[in-house]
């Protein structure tokens, strides 16, 4: 229900259609609901494509705990804009924009003013967080879209939209952290541990920086597909303590985007002194450090999510000069129930993205 | 069959050790090198009581090798050099802290991080290049490559500047490398003992808003109207630890038991940092989700390299900073190392080396 009184089909004056989890079951289903009017600095767009992010998945039963039902999910957004606000400078009808994760902040703390408005204490979620009219943000598994400029990105012109979507958080992701960590610099050698949506991408952007990429996954089946088509230098599978072992203090970093409970020891040794572990997946409960091998080898843990609008226009512009885009695989609408199964069990190579343009549906 | 302590080398040197898991130190009579061409001798005025030196004693961290003649916060004159020493003469002030050789060859020892060397030579109970034992600082005289001898700056006192070898560089260090230094920032030190107190002092050097972190409410007026800190913040006042959330830029973690990192990752901002360089025992508990929402980081820090030692000397001369300390007779020092358990000390023990150790 729009937190407005209203119902979410009556909340505001555009008609919209989507797809919505309504119980903890995570099951989606269609869902008539409405958008706002486009505001003089709003942007509204036609939705083309929308990538499944796990988020996603976590969100639609509530395995965080603060999901607000019904949730229409998706945050990797791209369509073609059919409207523009009075006073939006950037974009026009026809162009090929893009949403991510965030479609608000508080434009006047420290964060914000430093282009990040993901650690902004007041981000508006891009779903099922509520936004300054005290209404529900329905995200991207719908037909339309309404931002305001900020908060849209450019899709360049050479990006394809289906394979371009999950930049916007995927992307964005592991390409913050690369930068901001200094994992940037060329001849640097990194692990990326896990091989799903965001490790694929932090392979990817990696070489794309000149860093030499080692994935370090329990899956040994996980080899070819790494070094043959994603371009990792090598291949380390963890469980494997012969290989552990001889890789141990050869890396300058380690992307990790591993959600589930797993041990950081082994990890850390496989930095160099100076090494810094990057964690970008968030396990829930407490990982244990310890911290002779950190401190004796003055390594560090850090944390990030996503990025900030400014860097993540640089990531896209950065993805279209060298030719990255995830490796995908169009859904229909109605195939995502599936989907969401089996993105649950890891089975997808490495991103589902849902066909909205051509397989959303709304009902008579 | 190997030689005993005393036997092994040239000259005859007299000190302090511990023989056994009690950590009770005794009178020891051992040797060292003859003075090599690279080579410094200190006749020791002044060491420094580190934490460090406790847990060594104690065997605690299950590496010592005993007899143990602990101290890696030393000062003293020269009494002699090898021919090849051009930085130092006789009579000149000088230390030596916690590692005494390195490889000189590796990526760290060439970027002048020699504390991160594979190969370092800790200062006592370790193996020096000849594979006999190193001695520490509780003994009257120590035998140093030049390399790893400082110069004590002529207007700080030896007695109350020794601490700055281990400690102070110990917070000094991860200070400058994680850029926690921007004048106007806020900087929390967790933990007000030898580390901690010397943080406070550094930390308004550089220009920082600084606040104690502390559990003993106790330490407040100290660390405000003594050590200069600004603030000062009760951990076990709930009211108090909420309403600092999200205000420190960074943190200096110097609290060497277990304890919790979430409060203290919930006092940093949005990318803040919190540098550990105290050493638990067990591993700590590590929450990732707030790392993440908020690009936090926590990060290890291990002494400092000699350079960046000589420089910390110098800049803590300029700014008038020495630690706290409380000046002993070597024969005291059991007792002091049962303080020291009981982190009662205002902030360090320094043995009074040169007056106090007599041999009989």
């Amino acid at each position: 229900m729009a937190t407005n009184g209203k119902s979410p089909e009556q909340g505001h004056p555009k008609k919209a259609f989507g797809w919505a989890a309504r119980d903890t079951s995570g099951v989606l289903s269609p869902f008539k609901f409405s958008r706002r009017a486009t505001g003089e600095t709003d942007v509204t767009f036609k939705v083309l494509y929308c990538g499944i992010c796990h988020s996603d998945l976590h969100m639609a039963k509530n395995e965080w705990g603060f999901s607000i039902y019904p949730l229409v999910p998706g945050h990797e957004i791209v369509g073609v804009v059919t409207e523009v606000g009075s006073k939006v400078q950037r974009f026009k009808v026809g162009d090929k924009v893009g949403v991510g994760c965030l479609v608000g902040s508080c434009h006047s703390c420290d964060n914000c003013a430093n282009d990040l408005e993901n650690y902004c204490s007041k981000t508006i979620l891009t779903y099922g967080a509520k936004d300054r009219d005290g209404t529900i943000t329905y995200g991207g598994y719908s037909d339309i879209m309404v931002a305001d400029e900020h908060f849209v990105l450019r899709i360049p012109e050479n990006l394809p939209l289906d394979a371009g979507a999950p930049l916007l958080c995927a992307g964005i992701t592991v390409y913050s952290p690369l930068k901001y960590y200094g994992l940037d610099k060329p001849g640097m050698h990194v692990g990326v541990v896990g091989l799903g949506g965001l490790g694929h991408m932090a392979v990817k952007f990696a070489k794309a920086m000149g860093v030499n990429v080692t994935v370090i996954s329990t899956s040994p089946n996980k080899k070819k597909e790494a070094i043959e088509h994603l371009g990792a230098d090598s291949f380390l599978v963890s469980r494997d303590q012969d290989q552990m072992q001889a890789a141990i203090g050869t890396l300058d970093g380690i992307i990790d985007t591993v959600s589930a409970q797993h041990p950081l020891l082994p990890l850390i040794s496989l930095l160099k002194p100076h090494g810094k572990l990057v964690t970008v997946g968030a396990p829930e409960k407490p990982l244990e450090l310890p911290v002779f091998p950190l401190l004796l080898g003055r390594k560090l843990i850090g944390g990030s999510n996503i990025g900030g609008l400014k860097e993540t226009q640089e990531m896209l512009d950065f993805a279209a000069k060298h030719n990255i885009k995830a490796d995908i695989e169009v859904i229909p609408m109605d195939y995502v129930n599936t989907a969401m199964e089996r993105l649950l069990k890891a089975d997808v190579r490495y991103r589902f993205v849902i066909d909205i343009g051509n397989t959303m549906n709304s009902s008579a | 069959m190997t030689k005993s302590p005393e036997d092994e080398h040239p000259q005859k040197v007299f000190g302090w050790a511990a023989r056994d898991s009690s950590g009770i130190l005794s009178p020891f009579t051992f040797s060292r090198r003859g003075n090599g061409d690279d080579d410094v001798t200190v006749k020791v005025l002044f060491c420094g009581v580190c934490h460090t030196d406790l847990h060594a004693v104690r065997n605690e961290w299950g590496f010592t090798n005993y007899p143990v003649v602990p101290g890696h916060e030393i000062v003293g004159v020269v009494s002699n050099i090898g021919k090849n020493v051009k930085k130092f003469k006789v009579g000149d002030r000088v230390g030596a802290g916690v590692i005494v050789g390195s490889c000189r060859k590796c990526e760290s020892c060439r970027q002048d991080l020699e504390n991160y060397c594979p190969r370092m030579i800790f200062t006592y109970n370790a193996l020096d290049h000849d594979g006999t034992k190193t001695y520490g600082g509780y003994s009257d005289m120590i035998i140093v490559d030049q390399h790893f001898v400082v110069r004590i700056p002529d207007n700080m006192p030896l007695d109350a500047g020794a601490p700055l070898l281990c400690a102070g560089i110990t917070v000094y260090s991860p200070m400058k490398y994680y850029g926690m230094t921007e004048p106007g920032k806020h900087l929390g030190v967790a933990g007000l003992g030898g580390l901690g107190h010397v943080a406070v002092k550094i930390g308004k050097a550089f220009g920082l808003k600084v606040t104690v972190i502390s559990a003993s409410p106790k330490k407040e007026s100290e660390a405000i109207d003594r050590l200069g800190a600004d603030a000062f913040l009760v951990t076990t006042d709930p009211a108090k630890l909420k309403a600092a959330m999200g205000t420190m830029d960074y943190i200096i973690d110097t609290i060497s038991a277990v304890h919790p990192l979430a409060p203290l990752l919930g006092l940093l901002k949005m990318s803040g940092k919190l540098v550990t360089v105290g050493l638990p025992e067990k591993p700590l508990e590590l929450p990732i989700f707030p790392l993440v929402l908020g690009r936090k980081l926590v990060g290890g820090s291990d002494i400092g390299g000699m350079k960046e030692t000589q420089e910390m000397l110098d800049f803590c001369a300029k700014h008038n900073i020495v630690a706290d300390i409380e000046l002993i007779r070597m024969d005291y020092i059991n007792t002091a190392m049962e303080r020291l358990s009981k982190s009662d000390v205002r902030y360090r023990f320094v043995i009074d080396v040169a007056n106090s150790l007599s041999r009989y």
